[in-house]
């Protein structure tokens, strides 16, 4: 049984912005519009956030990709009333539209600030309609809905290696986010297979840079961090996330 | 009890059963002004549920808002019955009689309007109507018993079952006495209800037994319901909501804004109806005096909550503690909630003078409840503004027109159902003012003066 995770290298990290257009035209995920934007109800299933380090002239943009963290022990889950929110057998934090009915309880309980809510009918302008992804639900208005890393890819892949008779082989497929992020910042695959990159980054020496967000509340992230390196910068400034 | 008018059980009869025969003006300018608040009220929420919550202020991060505020707020004031009515019928105080009727009321009617709230506040109202009353089990999709919003309504369905058993089983008696002098509907109507009393010894005793049982009974919710409704917030991980000493806060917390709500009640009734007789200065008296040690144990909790959020010294409760104590908006909700909430009310209650005042203690029960929602608002929202350290997504929080109509809209269908009842229903027990009548009556044996009647329990 994979147990999925990923690793994401701030270090390599340009704040470009792909991975979330990448998972905005894989999932379906709304079009933000500016006026979304400032109501503040933006769906991005992987946001970046960007902070400036530093006082001006000696200034810094600092980009952290924020996904769902897919904790093992996500606070998430027990607060839901009807179990729309729930965790897999492949360590992945699920949430089923159909059973939602959007207490936002959730998103109250999540941390990371991963979980959105559909506060309004999605709607796509008619030259994207066709682009809509038949593999991933359109959500309704009033369901929450958030980052499933991209589980109709891993779904495929799983039937794939089953019709062949054969075991998922490491690194066989990707997420939208680490297939679209140029620097290769974004890495994901089963944290179980040691032949797999995320485990070998996870396990290697590399992970002197590793952490998690909000790791000291205990609710075990899948999603890996690898500190920025940072020559000028003295060593306690690499990352204003860490806590 | 000395300050009674001694009056004859017809009369007390007609005087209390007065406010279902006629109507006074004011009545009537109740119902058109709370009328006109509720049809707003209606419209409000249709429009919420027609175009979705994205009418409302709420956005990430504050997914919870006004009507989160107003839910806690209501279920708070619902306390006031069993307050009143159960441990103050346990502990045989005479001055609870005029109001228990009140009281009982007002926690049915504000816990129907509390749980108005969550409902209309999901994402597709339809789903949760249709899932959760009743849950479809025949599906074998069951709920999630670790999470607080299947407690919540599990705890606020008990209570509310429990408290209309309760002004029921006080209601039968003076249904009989309806159905004895009316005609028509209302004839038709006291007789279902009134389920054949005759008013005899057996019938009594039942009555009083239940009575009892069911205050009794009554007593484990009343403090599970607020502590089960604090835990919506305690269970969470959310800075300054994560923490133990929410439930007994909470419950202190609704006795305080509950018992000032019958206040509220009891100085309008007294204008309303014209019941001086009943509702009288004396009993202004002792809930005032009642309201001092209710208001100090609050003050108590409040001041600890605080405590236990800075005793860790833990830097994102501190971060947050300070926001809310010292940062605009929420300093003057600070001030709001220290100063309604308890320095105006609580030293003056203190003098006897001012607590035989109804005017003072009107507006001082205002107070209260002003500074107590306030207090709700405090509690609820500063955390969620500034979750962790997501500087990126902090965000305000700005109600919107559809949310302060729904808050609006409350308060007026809470009044708006108290008025229906009182032109339906006596407000004040009448069976249980005889009863304090006999009780306070005396005998002439010999040279002393006994009770005419002696207590059995």
């Amino acid at each position: 049984m994979p147990r999925w995770g990923m690793v994401i290298d701030l270090d390599r990290c340009i704040g470009c912005g792909a991975c979330v257009v990448a998972c905005q035209a894989e999932n379906n995920v709304p079009i933000n519009t500016e006026d979304v934007y400032h109501q503040r109800r933006a769906i991005e299933w992987i946001r970046l956030e960007r902070y400036w380090d530093g006082e001006y002239p000696d200034i810094k943009a600092r980009y952290i990709p924020v996904p769902c963290m897919h904790c093992q022990n996500a606070p998430c889950e027990p607060v839901c009333p009807v179990y729309a929110t729930y965790h897999t057998s492949e360590g992945i934090n699920m949430q089923v539209y159909n059973r939602c009915i959007g207490t936002r309880y959730c998103s109250v309980n999540c941390q990371w600030h991963v979980r959105f809510f559909n506060f309004w009918e999605p709607k796509w302008p008619d030259s994207l309609k066709n682009q809509l992804n038949p593999n991933v639900t359109v959500r309704s208005r009033g369901v929450m809905e958030k980052c499933t890393f991209c589980i109709q890819r891993i779904v495929k892949a799983e039937h794939q290696a089953k019709l062949e008779g054969r075991d998922l082989r490491a690194d066989e497929f990707t997420t939208a986010c680490a297939q679209a992020c140029p620097t290769d910042a974004i890495v994901f695959g089963d944290l179980d297979n040691p032949n797999s990159r995320v485990a070998q980054l996870v396990n290697s020496a590399v992970n002197e840079r590793g952490y998690r967000l909000l790791e000291d509340l205990g609710t075990e992230p899948s999603v890996y961090y690898l500190k920025k390196v940072d020559l000028e910068a003295p060593v306690e400034e690499h990352s204003s996330h860490q806590g | 009890m000395q300050e009674r008018h001694h009056l004859g059980e017809e009369a007390i009869t007609r005087e209390l059963f007065r406010p279902l025969v006629s109507t006074p003006a004011m009545m009537w300018v109740g119902f058109i002004g709370l009328g006109a608040v509720l049809a707003i009220f209606v419209f409000a929420v249709s429009w919420m549920v027609y175009w979705g919550l994205g009418v409302t202020g709420l956005q990430r991060p504050n997914m919870w808002g006004f009507m989160i505020v107003n839910f806690v707020f209501w279920i708070g004031i619902s306390h006031a019955g069993v307050m009143i009515s159960a441990i103050l019928r346990l502990t045989q105080a005479e001055w609870r009689r005029p109001v228990t009727r009140a009281a009982e009321v007002m926690t049915i009617f504000s816990l129907m309007t509390a749980m108005l709230h969550p409902v209309i506040h999901t994402g597709r109202p339809w789903r949760t109507l249709y899932w959760v009353f009743p849950y479809d089990f025949w599906r074998n999709i069951w709920p999630d018993i670790r999470g607080p919003l299947v407690w919540d309504p599990s705890a606020i369905l008990t209570y509310l079952t429990g408290s209309t058993l309760f002004l029921y089983t006080t209601l039968i008696p003076d249904m009989a006495l309806a159905r004895d002098r009316t005609t028509g509907w209302r004839h038709v109507l006291y007789t279902i209800l009134a389920l054949g009393w005759r008013g005899n010894e057996r019938q009594w005793k039942m009555q009083t037994i239940a009575g009892f049982l069911l205050s009794g009974l009554i007593l484990p919710v009343f403090v599970s319901v607020h502590s089960i409704v604090s835990w919506d917030f305690a269970v969470s991980l959310v800075p300054t909501w994560h923490a133990t000493v929410f439930a007994p806060y909470f419950v202190i917390g609704a006795i305080h804004s509950g018992v000032s709500a019958v206040v509220t009640l009891m100085a309008l009734m007294r204008w309303l109806f014209r019941f001086e007789h009943y509702i009288r200065l004396e009993h202004f008296d002792a809930i005032g005096r009642l309201l001092i040690a209710v208001g100090t144990g609050w003050l108590w909790f409040f001041l600890l909550d605080i405590f236990f959020a800075i005793y860790p010294q833990e830097a994102r409760e501190l971060e947050i503690m300070q926001f809310r104590l010292f940062q605009w908006p929420f300093n003057v909700f600070t001030a709001l909630i220290f100063i309604f909430g308890y320095f105006i009310p609580v030293p003056i209650w203190v003098f006897q003078r001012f607590r035989r005042n109804v005017r003072i203690m009107f507006w001082t029960s205002i107070a209260v409840n002003v500074g107590m929602w306030a207090e709700r608002y405090w509690l609820i929202k500063p955390g969620l503004m500034r979750k962790y350290e997501w500087t990126f997504d902090w965000n305000w929080y700005r109600p919107s027109i559809v949310e302060i109509s729904i808050i609006m809209g409350s308060f007026a269908l809470v009044g708006f159902l108290l008025l229906v009842f009182s032109k339906i229903f006596p407000p004040i027990s009448v069976w249980e003012e005889k009863e304090g009548v006999h009780f306070a009556q005396q005998l002439q044996v010999g040279k002393r003066r006994v009770s005419a009647i002696v207590r059995e329990f």
